[in-house]
């Protein structure tokens, strides 16, 4: 085809998009590292530098690897969960139902609705005299502090983020399933396979790709757990559900040690970004055409 | 059939469950937040129906918040970032997907780098540079709604999208529009954009979504509460009435109205999976 578009066109059609994301990702991108080898605790305008001192007190404090955990331990429950319950909704939402649109509508919900009114809601649920805690004493337990027990925080707060999640991911099972060849599923029904081995043998294998991408999207969202801790919990009691960006929030905008906060937010970029690598490269080639 | 009808029992039983689950949360807090002062809230057991049925929680939250005002910035900044998104991506995404130039290659990867780069890794940084622009809402309301929008004003989502709608059009297209006399800006205006319509509504319901709900952000940079987006201020719902539960209810299901009748009228474009993993904060 010939060039009608002459020698400049590209670039200027490029030039807006391109020069917002220099000053709001790339050259933040690189100052994030910068910053996490000066000093602003003792002032905020007259940082001092000091090499790699904010990662050697990074790597010697408790709170650190009490963060790292918690955002690991995050990530472990939430993304096996998120990864297969999903799953298992589309499959029964794939059927010759009745009824399909309003259950996906209703399931689809939490999705749409505001974290911080998500939150809210939970932290509702979870009073010292709230409705869990009444089912809780019904059960014969006794009251649970769901948020105020450092047992417990992390776990309430993390239900917060799975069930806000089921939603999304069941959307993106329920396409994939439309892939899926439908005369596997008579062969199936005619060897009179039950419902788990039919979905094992014929399911599971054809929608591995998009497991494999749930599991990585929803893994790197849970690097990003943000809202939910602040509304809920403000990462307490005893830090005991304060993750890596919380505490990156919370060591930069109201303890002002933009230093230390920086070298965390590298951490988390060097986590993420491997997260994003096996993501990209992985399972959405088709999507970006590499 | 006993065992299809077995199936189908179980089948509903389960997604109607499920379905309870997922908006159980919501309905307790409307019910709260219809109940009067007459009546216990942490009454065991629990009441879903409320004894003393009242709307003055919402009358009286109402006349406190400014939920107008949270509502109409709100509206602004994701109008603004849904439409220089539309802009900017449809731009980048021409001549990504039907030019050759030197750099491509390199642009693109560059660009596919930013997926890569969680906003919440460079927040601080960013923070700086909006300050040092003078984009924070002391240098008056205009700068304080730009900074708001310019970190989000393009995504290589977006950029991504819209290249690989304009790679589905063929040449010829472009090649009868010159023929007939039109420049490239016109080619862009007037035949591909028209062609690209579908994917520019999927960017921007997606983007909407993720604009509205915007949290951290906005928490980071506004000071002003007369600038608040409806997170930040139903976020500060908890703070103005501590532990008056009721008009917290009532004013966070009114904060929840919008966004809920946007979502009924576009939902097929968010529960039909064809645009699925379109977007996620």
């Amino acid at each position: 085809m010939f060039k009608y578009y002459g020698k400049y066109a590209p670039y200027l059609f490029l030039l807006p998009a391109i020069v917002v994301l220099v000053v709001f990702f790339f050259i933040p991108f690189f100052q994030t590292f910068g910053l996490s080898f000066f000093d602003y605790s003792s002032s905020i305008y007259n940082p001092t530098f000091i090499g790699w001192e904010n990662y050697i007190k990074l790597f010697h404090s408790s709170i650190f690897y009490k963060v790292l955990w918690n955002t690991f331990l995050y990530l472990f429950i939430a993304v096996p969960i998120l990864a297969i319950f999903p799953l298992f909704l589309a499959i029964l939402i794939n059927q010759k139902i009745k009824g399909v649109t309003l259950y996906k509508i209703l399931i689809y919900l939490p999705v749409i609705v505001s974290i911080v009114v998500a939150a809210i809601a939970f932290k509702w649920l979870y009073a010292d005299q709230g409705i869990l805690n009444f089912i809780a004493t019904q059960l014969g337990l006794s009251p649970i502090g769901w948020l105020t027990d450092p047992k417990f925080a992390l776990y309430s707060v993390i239900i917060v983020t799975i069930w806000k999640g089921i939603g999304y991911y069941m959307i993106i099972y329920l396409a994939a399933l439309m892939s899926v060849p439908k005369e596997l599923y008579e062969a199936c029904d005619i060897d009179g396979a039950n419902f788990l081995t039919k979905h094992l043998t014929v399911t599971v294998p054809h929608i591995m790709p998009t497991m494999a991408l749930v599991t990585t999207i929803s893994a790197i969202s849970a690097m990003k757990v943000f809202a939910e801790i602040y509304v809920m919990t403000k990462g307490g009691p005893l830090n005991s559900s304060k993750t890596i960006v919380y505490y990156i929030y919370e060591r930069a905008f109201e303890n002002l040690d933009l230093g230390y906060a920086s070298a965390m937010a590298v951490v988390l970029l060097i986590i993420v970004m491997a997260f994003s690598l096996i993501n990209i490269f992985g399972f959405e080639r088709n999507k970006y055409q590499i | 059939m006993i065992r299809k009808i077995i199936e189908k029992l179980t089948t509903h039983s389960i997604l109607i469950f499920v379905s309870l689950l997922s908006i159980f949360p919501f309905i307790w807090l409307i019910s709260t937040s219809l109940k009067g002062n007459s009546e216990n809230i942490f009454a065991y057991p629990p009441q879903i129906i409320p004894k003393d049925f009242t709307f003055a929680n919402y009358i009286g939250v109402w006349d406190k918040v400014d939920f107008i005002r949270y509502f109409i910035n709100s509206m602004i900044v994701a109008g603004g970032t849904v439409l220089l998104n539309l802009i900017l991506s449809a731009m980048a995404g021409y001549p990504l997907a039907r030019m050759e130039f030197k750099g491509k290659k390199f642009t693109f990867f560059a660009i596919l780098a930013t997926i890569m780069i969680p906003f919440q890794a460079i927040m601080l940084p960013v923070y700086l540079i909006t300050l040092k622009l003078h984009l924070v809402d002391n240098y008056g309301d205009l700068a304080g709604f730009v900074g708001l929008i310019m970190p989000f004003a393009v995504s290589a989502f977006g950029i991504f999208l819209m290249r690989q709608a304009f790679l589905g059009i063929p040449k010829e297209m472009e090649e009868a529009a010159i023929v007939d006399g039109c420049n490239v800006f016109q080619v862009f205006l007037k035949v591909l954009i028209p062609m690209v319509k579908p994917s520019l509504a999927v960017l921007a319901i997606f983007t909407f979504i993720g604009s509205w709900g915007e949290f951290l952000w906005p928490s980071i940079v506004l000071t002003k509460e007369t600038m608040y987006t409806l997170p930040v201020g139903v976020n500060n719902l908890q703070g103005m009435f501590s532990s008056n539960w009721r008009f917290i209810a009532a004013g966070s299901i009114l904060s929840t109205i919008p966004i809920l009748i946007f979502f009924l009228a576009m939902q097929r474009y968010f529960i039909s999976g064809e645009n699925e993993g379109a977007v996620k904060g």
